[in-house]
Formats: structure tokens, sequence, C-alpha cells
């Protein structure tokens, strides 16, 4: 039992650490966001009041709440698979036979993922300028005409895909290269021996192969895109016409610039729904699928 | 070669997307040396007419952005630290020590990550107002005490070491205390050096935390600072150039110095389904 009682002494730092700022916190977030809390009840307590399920209702009726929403999910829907494709096509090349110089490409392509975001964001707002940005010089170079990037309702949330895939696509390219490594060179002899194409080994050895890492990468990066937010913040503000207010951006104004806390913890606790309602859908589809 | 045109197909595709991927990277760097104003001319140039350090100089006389600096190294380093001293012992036990409920408090702890860290963020802020710590360091640094993730990275690594080692340990004599600072530290030592690297550039990095809990300028982390500041000189590209540079020079200097460590943590780190 002495060892036991030892035990726990290593364990108990880190539990109560992980208790007093987190779990406490996401219960008390369950509770304020059944309370007004606001700018008044930053002032004192007696000021707060219990008031059920008024923030969620009132959220559902919103009209920039579903906005933050639609923008969201545009995110998700179009980020993940255009970052989880760059990712692939990534690691693609770099574990072809045929490729030189891997280690020097590996760390070119990976260097964006531990930039900062908000200084990286920064620099994408020039990159996006209108007239002087180099985003529309090489698209105007290519004969095409240039495009209202972060100024046109219909690009903005685009040219964030665009900022987010450039900056991301290192971290699951290297999961991925890993993945790829690790399939038995038999398996492609087979195939070969079978006749299959390049395109054939591809989709019937490769990504089969791939399936399970495919999942976990596909849940995770998911769940970091629902959590945009110093995207908008650094290059558009939520604009143009509030289409790339996304929901914790929505969370981020309520709480902190409007100080509507108890408002702000019910967006919270949607968005973790609404999180945790996707990634069981993909698991479920994955199964039926047989991808895990 | 045995396939000449498929080998320059692979490899002016690796040139292409390399080239590509650096550019913002260069651009930023060729952009903070220009003149002010000479971004924004057309068309856009790529390299500056004559390189000046104008704007980092303009940074750190008139915006003083030697304070943000010291606040972004102080708080990094100090996360560091303090990850390092809760996760490991942390991580140690529940790969190697016995103690009853061991493996379901930690089912209990992979199982919170899946709340997303931003529900906590508005009780945190109440919290830390009423114990008068917003606007301090102590404010930055509550979130990296210990992490779910520190944990489980540590103990994944510890799981490898023998038991035997640990045993002949104890039959030496040796507490659980020295066992751990004798025997288990230094082989824990490229774990120790992974989860160091990835916390320091998580908490570099950080941005929305940060921005909640520090609103005043002199306490302001980099990447915050960053953002205020493009906020108002919304027309100071090759300034605001210079800063990006400024935030981002350390972070990319630690990852190709110890690339390996960061590496291993990512791959360790995303086997966690």
């Amino acid at each position: 039992m002495r060892g036991s009682a030892i035990a726990w002494l290593f364990v108990a730092p880190a539990l109560v650490a992980i208790a007093v700022f987190f779990v406490v916190p996401v219960a008390a977030a369950l509770l304020l966001s059944v309370t007004d809390f606001d700018l008044y009840g930053l002032a004192g307590w007696h000021n707060v009041r219990f008031i059920g399920l008024d923030n969620y209702l009132h959220l559902l009726q919103r009209p920039l709440f579903w906005r933050a929403l639609a923008n969201t999910l545009f995110f998700v829907l179009v980020g993940v698979p255009a970052s989880i494709g760059a990712s692939l096509g990534a690691a693609l090349l770099l574990h072809s036979p045929l490729a030189r110089l891997k280690g020097i490409f590996r760390t070119a392509l990976f260097a964006p993922v531990v930039t900062t975001l908000a200084a990286v964001a920064v620099v994408w707002r020039f990159l996006l300028h209108t007239r002087y940005g180099l985003v529309n010089h090489g698209l105007a170079t290519l004969g095409l005409s240039p495009v209202d990037w972060l100024g046109d309702p219909r690009w903005a949330m685009p040219a964030i895909v665009l900022l987010s895939v450039w900056k991301n696509f290192g971290y699951n390219m290297i999961i991925l290269l890993a993945g790829l490594s690790a399939i038995p060179a038999d398996l492609y002899e087979a195939a070969r021996l079978d006749g299959a194409g390049r395109w054939a080994l591809l989709r019937h050895v490769t990504l089969p192969a791939l399936g399970p890492i495919l999942l976990m990468v596909s849940i995770l990066t998911m769940s970091a895109h629902f959590q945009l937010f110093a995207e908008p913040y650094v290059m558009t503000l939520g604009g143009p016409a509030e289409r790339t207010v996304t929901v914790l951006y929505l969370m981020y104004e309520d709480g902190f610039k409007w100080w509507s806390l108890g408002p702000a913890s019910a967006v919270a606790f949607v968005l973790f729904l609404f999180m945790f309602a996707f990634t069981l859908l993909q698991a479920r589809v994955a199964r039926h699928t047989g991808a895990a | 070669m045995r396939r000449p045109v498929e080998t320059l197909g692979v490899n002016l595709a690796l040139w292409a997307v390399g080239l590509l991927t650096l550019f913002p990277l260069f651009w930023m760097v060729s952009a903070s040396f220009m003149a002010p104003g000479e971004a924004s001319t057309f068309p856009p140039p790529m390299l500056p007419r004559a390189a000046t350090w104008a704007n980092y100089r303009l940074l750190f006389a008139e915006h003083g952005i030697v304070r943000q600096v010291a606040n972004s190294l102080l708080i990094s380093l100090l996360a560091t630290a303090l990850s390092l001293l809760f996760n490991l012992t942390a991580g140690y036990a529940f790969a190697k020590l016995r103690f009853r409920g061991r493996d379901r408090v930690f089912r209990l702890l992979l199982g919170a990550l899946v709340v997303p860290a931003q529900v906590t963020m508005m009780p945190l802020f109440l919290m830390l107002k009423e114990m008068g710590l917003v606007n301090s360091y102590a404010g930055a640094l509550v979130p990296w005490l210990a992490s779910v993730f520190g944990i489980y990275l540590v103990r994944q690594y510890a799981l490898t070491i023998p038991d035997e080692l640990l045993e002949a340990a104890r039959m030496d004599g040796a507490g659980e205390w020295t066992t751990f600072t004798r025997v288990v530290l230094p082989l824990l030592k490229p774990i120790l050096v992974t989860l160091a690297v990835l916390t320091f550039l998580g908490s570099w990095n950080d941005f929305m935390w940060p921005l909640i809990v520090l609103t005043e300028r002199e306490v302001q982390t980099l990447p915050v600072a960053l953002a205020v500041l493009s906020r108002e000189h919304v027309q100071d590209v090759e300034l605001m150039m210079a800063g990006a540079v400024i935030t981002v020079l350390p972070v990319l200097l630690l990852f190709l110095l110890l690339q390996r460590y960061y590496m291993q943590g990512l791959l360790v780190g995303s086997v966690k389904g």
C-alpha cells in the first residue's frame, strides 16, 4: 500500500492542475451557460440570474449564429478534404523512390506548420491584397483576372482555406509519410504481378492500407478546423458581410468584446456538441465503409 | 536511371511544391527589408531596391517591441519548465507505477481530450480575475501546467523502459523518487526534449488565450502584439513584415535545430486515436 501512496504523489500535481484549470472550468462553463452573466455580472455576482436554456434558445434565433455555423461548416467541409488531399499528394511525392533531396524537401514543406499563425496570417493578408498582392500577380501572369480575396464575400472564406492548407498540410504529410513507409513491399509486388497499373496500385493497395491512418488524420484535422479563430481575427475581422465570422469568433466577441460570458459559454457548448457529433459520424461512416 | 521522364516529373513537382511553400516566408523576409511603401507599388517587387534595417529599428526604437520579445520568451520558457515538471512524473507513474484506479484515471484523462479548451476560457477568465491574475504571466501560463497530451506522450515512451532496471534500482535500496531521478529521468531524456520543444513552440505560437488574458501592451506576447499592431497599421506592410519575421524566426530556428525530436513527438502524439 505504501507504493500506491507514493505513486499517487507522482500523479497528484498533474491531476490537481488538470482538475482545477480544466475539469472545474468545464463544469463552471456549463453552469455559466444557463445564467445571464454579462457586463453587470462582471461588476458583482448578485447581478447574475439563472435563466435555464434561454441562452441556447436565443442563440437559435440569432441570424449571426446560423451565419457563423454555415461559415464554420464551409471551412470544415472544404478545408479538411483540401488539406488532407494536399498532405497525401505531398507525402506520395516524397515517398517516391525517384525523388531526390527528400530530407530537405520534407523540412521545407513542414516549415509552415511551426510558424506562428497570427504572424503568417498578417503575411497572407498582404499576399492576398487585390492590387499589390503577389497571389493576384501570379494569377495575372497565368492570364486570370484578379480576385478581391478578402473584400469579396464569396472569396473571403476560400482565401482563409488557402492559407490554412498552406499552413497545415505538412503536419498530416509527415503522419501519412510514416504510414506509407509501413506498407509492406510485397503487397505492391503481388498487385504488380496481377498486372496492376500505377492508379490501380494507389486505389487498391495504398489507399486501403492507409485507411485507419486517414480516418485518424481526418478526425484530428476536422476538430482543429472547427476551432477556426485567429485567421478571421487577424485578416478579416469576421467580414466582409460577416462571411468569416466563425462559431469561435462569435464566442470571442460575445464573451470578451461584449462581456456576455453566459451567452458565450452557450456558444462554446454548441461548438463542442457539433465537434462531438461530427467525430461520431465520421467514425461510424468509416466503420461502414470498412476503413477502420 | 530506369525511368528518366518519371524521375524528372516527380522531382519537378517536388521543386514546384517546395518553392511555392517557401515563397510566403521568403516574401515576408524580403518585404521586411523594403523601404516604407515599397511593397505597395506596381508591379509588386520581389526584392527590396535597397535593403534597409529601418523597419526593425522602428519596431525596437518606437514601438518598444523588445518588451514583447521578452514576454514571449519568458512565458514560453516558464511554460516549458512547468510542463516538464508536471507531465514527466505523471507520465512515468501512469506507465510504470502500480496504484489503484490507475488505468481508469488514465482513460478518463484521454476522454477529456474531446472537450475543446475554448469551453474553459470564460470561467477560467473569471477565476483569474478573482485571483487578480488577468494581465499577468501567471494568467497566461495556467493552461500549460499539465496537459493530457504531455502525460500521454511521456507515458507511451516510459512504457518501453524495462521493469528489470527499476527492480534493480529498488533492490539496491533506492526509493521511488531516487529511482525516478537517477534511473528513469536519464532514460526519458529524448522524450523530455520532445515535450520541451513541443511546449515551447506551442506556447510561443498560442494566440487565443493570450489575446484574452493579456490585454495590456506591457505583458502581451509577440503574436498578440503583432495582431493588434497590424489592425492599427494596415498600410505599413514593410513594418508588419519585420514584426512577423521577429515573431516567426525564433521558433523556425528552434525547429530546424531540434527537428528530430519535434517529428518524434508528432508521430507519437498522432497515434492517440
